[in-house]
C-alpha cells in the first residue's frame, strides 16, 4: 500500500489536511473533512442536528479503483455502485458436544473477485473464529481501523447464551462485522477474510498461521518502543477530540434509552392493570357494557404495542449504541499507535540531525519512519472519512428507525382509540 | 317565585364564577384562611332577548354547600342526591399536590361546585325547593332559615337509624339488587381512579425522560394540557364514585323505611294477640303478668277491662301507624324508583361521554406524539 516518494514531512501539524497529497489519491482537493470535523465538534451539542449534509457517497475519498466505489452501505440502496462481495451470517446452530456446547453461524459468500476460487460459499463458524479473525486483521492491518465484535463475554448467571434473543443479537452484529469488513477497500482483500470465508477447516489454517508467523515478519509491526510524541497534528487532534466528545453524547443517549425502557416497562405494567378494572365495570353494566368492553380492549392493544416498541428500543437501538462505544474504543487504539509510530519517527529525525556526517545508513531508516507515519496517517484519514459516513448513516437509520417505531406506536393507538370511538 | 314541575335550569343561568380566599374567625375564634366561591345567576330570558343585566351574586364557602346537599338528603330521602367535589384531594399522583389551597385544586373544585348546582337544578323534584332558590338568591340569613327547618333534628335521628344494624324481613328485590350495584360501581370506580392515577404517574415519567434527549423531543408544552384533561376525566369519575355513595343512600332509606314499617306491623299484631287473649281468658303467650296472675290470683272484671280499652286505643293508634308507615313506604319506592330511572339514564349518558372525551382526549396525545416523532426523523433525515 505505501507508494510514491517520500514527499516533505507533514506531520509536524501546521499544514491543514488538504495539502497533504496521499499517495494513492487521484484527486485531492475535493477533501472536505477539515471543516467537517471542526464542524462536528463544535456541533456536538445539538447532537448530530445540524451536522452538515453529508451525501452517503463521498467520491471524494481517496484510494483507488473500483473496489473503492464499493462504499459501505449497510442498507441495500446502492447508488448505482457495484459491489463485488456479499456476505451473510445467518442461521445460528446449537452444537453439544462432550467438551462444550456453543453455537455456530452459517456464513454464505457470493462474489465475483478473481481472488476467490470459487464464486460463492458456505461455511459454518463459531465465534471464536470472528475473534480470531478480528485478531488477525489487527495484527495485518494496523493503521486501519477495524470494525468491532459484540462482546466476548458474558456473565454466565445474567445472561443465557442459549436464549433467542442474545443469538438474533449475537448473530445481527456479527453480520455488521463481516459486512463491514467485506465493504473495507484493503481489508476485504485480507488474506485472513479470504481464508475465513472460504476454508472448510478453519481450524488447520489457524494452527498454520501461528507457525507462519514465527518465520516471517509478515506485518509492519510497529514497535511501541516508548517514544513521546511532542505534538499531535491538528487533523489527528481533532479526531480525538471528537472520539472523546462523541463517546461522551453515546454515553448519555445510552443511559437516557436505558431509563426510558425502564419508564416504559413500569408504565406498562400499570396500563396491564388498568385494562381489566374497565372490563370488570363492564360485567356490572348494560347500556355502558359495550364501551366499556371496547376501552378494555383498546387499553389491551395500547399494552402490546407499547411492548412491542420497548423490546425494538432494547433489541435493535441499544446494541447500536454499544457496538459504537466498542468501534470508538479501538479507533482510539488506532490514534495511539499512530502517534507511537509518529514519535519513532521524530525520534529518529532528531538523532540523524545530530549525526551529520552519516548521510547513507540512517536516512533509510529515517525514510522507512517517515513512510510508515504517511502511510499510516493516510489510511487511518481514508478510514477514518468512511467511519465518519457510515457512523452517519448508521445513526441516520437508528434514530429514523426509531423516530418510525414510534411513530408506528402511536398510529397503533391511534387506530384503536378512533376504532373505539365509532362504538 | 317559581313554578312547580318546571326545572330551574330553564329558567336561570348558574355558574360559579370565581373563588377568593378569606381570613375570618371560625367557631373557636381561631384566624383561618378559608376559599369562598362567587355564585353568579341570570334569568334566562333575559340575556336571550338580548339584554345583559348584570348577574345577582353572592358569596358561598364550601361548607355552605355540604349544609345544603344534607338538607336535601333529609328531606327529599328518595332522591339520588348529586354529589359535592371532595373536600380533600384524593387519588393523586406526584406531580398534583394535595394541598387544598392549591390553585388547580381550588379550580377543579370551582368546576364541581357549578356541577352540583346545575343537577340539582336540572333535578325535576330539587329544583323546586326553596331553600336551594334562597341559597342561590340571598347570601345573608340562608343559615337561619336552614336551621329554622328543623331538618337537624330528623337528620341526626335518621343518622343513628341507619348507621344502626337491623335486618329486613321481606326486602324489596328491586332495592336489594340496587344495592348491590352501588356497591359494585363504588369499588370500581375507586379501583379505576386508583389504577388510572398511577398510569398517569408513570406516563408522565416517560414523557419526563424523554424530554432529557433534547430539545426536538420536548413534549413538555403539551404535557401540561394533557393532565389536565386527564384530572378531568378523573373528576368525571370521581363525580359517580360518590353518587353511587348516594345511591347506596337511598338504598338504605329504603330499608330503614321497611323496616319500620314490618316494626309496626309486628307491634301491631302482637297488641291484637293480647287483646284476644285478654278478651277470651286463653294465655297463649307467655307473659310475666300472666304468671303473676297464676300466682297471686286472678285481676278483677274491672282491671281487665280498663287494660282492654288501654289496648284498643293502642291498637287504634298501630293501626294508623301502619297505614301511614304503608302509604310511606309506597310513596318513597314510586317517587324512588322514577328517580332510578332518571338518575340510571343520566349515568349512562355521562358516562358514554366521558369515556368518549378520554378516547378523544388519547387521540389527540398520539397526533402530537406522531407530530413530534415526525419532526425528529426530518432532522435525522438531515443528518
Amino acid at each position: 500500500m505505501s507508494a510514491g516518494t517520500p514527499k516533505s514531512l507533514p506531520s509536524s501539524g501546521q499544514k491543514s489536511i488538504q495539502d497533504i497529497s496521499h499517495p494513492l489519491s487521484a484527486e485531492d482537493s475535493v477533501l472536505t473533512p477539515s471543516p467537517d470535523i471542526g464542524n462536528t465538534t463544535s456541533s456536538i451539542g445539538e447532537k448530530d442536528l445540524s451536522l452538515p449534509n453529508g451525501t452517503p457517497v463521498d467520491t471524494s475519498s481517496p484510494a483507488s479503483s473500483s473496489s473503492l466505489l464499493n462504499r459501505l452501505q449497510l442498507d441495500d440502496d446502492l447508488d448505482g455502485e457495484t459491489r463485488d462481495l456479499f456476505v451473510t451470517v445467518d442461521d445460528p446452530k446449537k452444537h453439544v458436544s462432550t467438551m462444550e456446547t456453543y453455537i455456530t453461524y452459517r456464513v454464505s459468500t457470493k462474489t465475483t473477485r478473481t481472488e476467490f476460487d470459487l464464486p460463492e460459499y458456505s461455511v459454518r463458524r463459531r465465534y471464536q473464529d470472528f475473534d480470531w479473525l478480528r485478531i488477525k486483521l489487527e495484527e495485518s492491518q494496523p493503521t486501519h481501523l477495524i470494525p468491532p465484535l459484540p462482546e466476548k463475554f458474558v456473565m454466565k448467571g445474567v445472561v443465557d447464551r442459549f436464549s433467542e434473543e442474545f443469538v438474533e443479537t449475537r448473530r445481527k452484529a456479527l453480520d455488521k462485522f463481516l459486512k463491514r469488513v467485506a465493504d473495507h477497500p484493503v481489508l476485504s482483500f485480507n488474506e485472513h477474510f479470504n481464508v475465513f470465508l472460504s476454508a472448510k477447516d478453519l481450524n488447520a489454517y489457524k494452527r498454520q498461521g501461528l507457525a507462519l508467523l514465527t518465520k516471517m515478519g509478515e506485518s509492519v509491526k510497529y514497535v511501541t518502543g516508548g517514544y513521546k510524541l511532542r505534538s499531535r497534528p491538528l487533523e489527528f487532534a481533532a479526531m480525538g477530540d471528537y472520539l472523546d466528545v462523541f463517546t461522551q453524547k453515546l454515553g448519555t443517549i445510552d443511559r437516557i434509552a436505558q431509563r426510558i425502557i425502564k419508564e416504559q416497562s413500569e408504565y406498562l405494567v400499570e396500563l396491564r392493570e388498568y385494562g381489566p378494572v374497565y372490563s370488570g365495570w363492564a360485567s356490572s353494566e348494560g347500556d355502558l357494557q359495550e364501551p366499556l368492553e371496547g376501552v378494555s380492549g383498546c387499553i389491551a392493544n395500547c399494552s402490546t404495542a407499547l411492548e412491542e416498541l420497548t423490546e425494538d428500543m432494547s433489541e435493535d437501538f441499544l446494541p447500536v449504541l454499544r457496538e459504537y462505544v466498542l468501534y470508538i474504543e479501538s479507533m482510539k487504539n488506532v490514534l495511539k499507535k499512530r502517534d507511537q509510530v509518529q514519535a519513532e519517527y521524530e525520534a529518529k529525525l532528531e538523532a540523524v540531525a545530530f549525526r551529520k556526517e552519516e548521510r547513507t545508513g540512517v536516512p533509510t531508516d529515517v525514510e522507512k519512519c517517515q513512510d510508515r507515519v504517511e502511510c499510516f496517517n493516510a489510511d487511518l484519514k481514508a478510514d477514518w472519512d468512511r467511519w465518519q459516513n457510515n457512523k452517519r448513516q448508521d445513526f441516520r437509520q437508528l434514530l429514523t428507525g426509531m423516530a418510525d417505531k414510534n411513530i408506528q406506536y402511536y398510529e397503533k393507538v391511534l387506530a384503536f382509540e378512533q376504532l373505539e370511538l365509532e362504538k | 317565585m317559581v313554578e312547580e314541575g318546571a326545572h330551574l335550569v330553564k329558567k336561570m343561568e348558574i355558574c360559579v364564577a370565581e373563588a377568593e380566599k378569606r381570613m375570618g374567625k371560625n367557631s373557636v375564634n381561631i384566624q383561618e384562611t378559608y376559599t369562598v366561591y362567587l355564585i353568579e345567576t341570570r334569568p334566562i330570558d333575559a340575556v336571550a332577548e338580548g339584554q345583559n343585566p348584570a348577574p345577582d351574586s353572592l358569596w358561598r364557602r364550601y361548607s355552605e354547600f355540604e349544609l345544603l346537599r344534607n338538607y336535601l338528603l333529609v328531606t327529599y330521602p328518595f332522591v339520588v342526591v348529586p354529589p359535592l367535589p371532595e373536600k380533600r384531594a384524593e387519588f393523586v399522583w406526584h406531580k398534583l399536590s394535595a394541598d387544598n389551597m392549591d390553585p388547580d385544586f381550588v379550580e377543579r373544585r370551582r368546576v364541581g361546585l357549578e356541577n352540583f348546582l346545575l343537577r340539582v337544578a336540572s333535578h325535576s323534584v330539587l329544583s323546586n325547593d326553596k331553600i336551594f332558590y334562597h341559597f342561590l338568591k340571598e347570601e345573608s340569613g340562608w343559615k337561619e332559615v336552614v336551621f329554622e327547618t328543623g331538618f337537624q333534628a330528623k337528620a341526626d335521628s335518621r343518622l343513628r337509624a341507619l348507621n344502626a344494624t337491623f335486618r329486613v324481613k321481606t326486602p324489596d328485590k328491586r332495592f336489594t339488587e340496587l344495592k348491590h350495584y352501588s356497591d359494585e360501581l363504588q369499588s370500581v370506580t375507586s379501583q379505576l381512579l386508583r389504577v388510572r392515577a398511577r398510569v398517569a404517574d408513570r406516563l408522565y415519567g416517560v414523557y419526563k425522560v424523554h424530554g432529557n434527549y433534547g430539545r426536538v423531543f420536548r413534549y413538555a408544552s403539551s404535557i401540561d394540557d394533557i393532565l389536565e384533561e386527564e384530572e378531568h376525566y378523573a373528576d368525571q369519575l370521581k363525580e359517580y364514585l360518590f353518587y353511587a355513595e348516594a345511591l347506596r343512600a337511598v338504598c338504605r332509606k329504603h330499608e330503614l323505611m321497611q323496616y319500620e314499617l314490618e316494626t309496626a306491623v309486628l307491634d301491631l299484631t302482637s297488641k291484637k294477640q293480647q287483646r284476644e287473649e285478654l278478651a277470651t281468658g286463653t294465655v297463649r303467650t307467655f307473659s310475666f303478668k300472666g304468671m303473676t296472675t297464676k300466682l297471686f290470683g286472678q285481676e278483677t272484671q274491672e282491671q281487665r277491662e280498663a287494660k282492654l280499652q288501654v289496648l284498643e286505643e293502642q291498637i287504634i293508634e298501630g293501626e294508623e301507624l301502619v297505614k301511614e308507615k304503608t302509604v310511606e313506604c309506597e310513596e318513597f319506592v314510586k317517587n324512588a324508583w322514577v328517580d332510578m330511572e332518571r338518575f340510571k339514564e343520566q349515568k349512562d349518558r355521562d358516562l358514554k361521554e366521558a369515556l368518549i372525551n378520554y378516547a378523544i382526549m388519547q387521540i389527540g396525545v398520539c397526533k402530537k406524539g406522531i407530530q413530534v416523532w415526525a419532526n425528529a426523523k426530518e432532522c435525522f433525515s438531515k443528518m
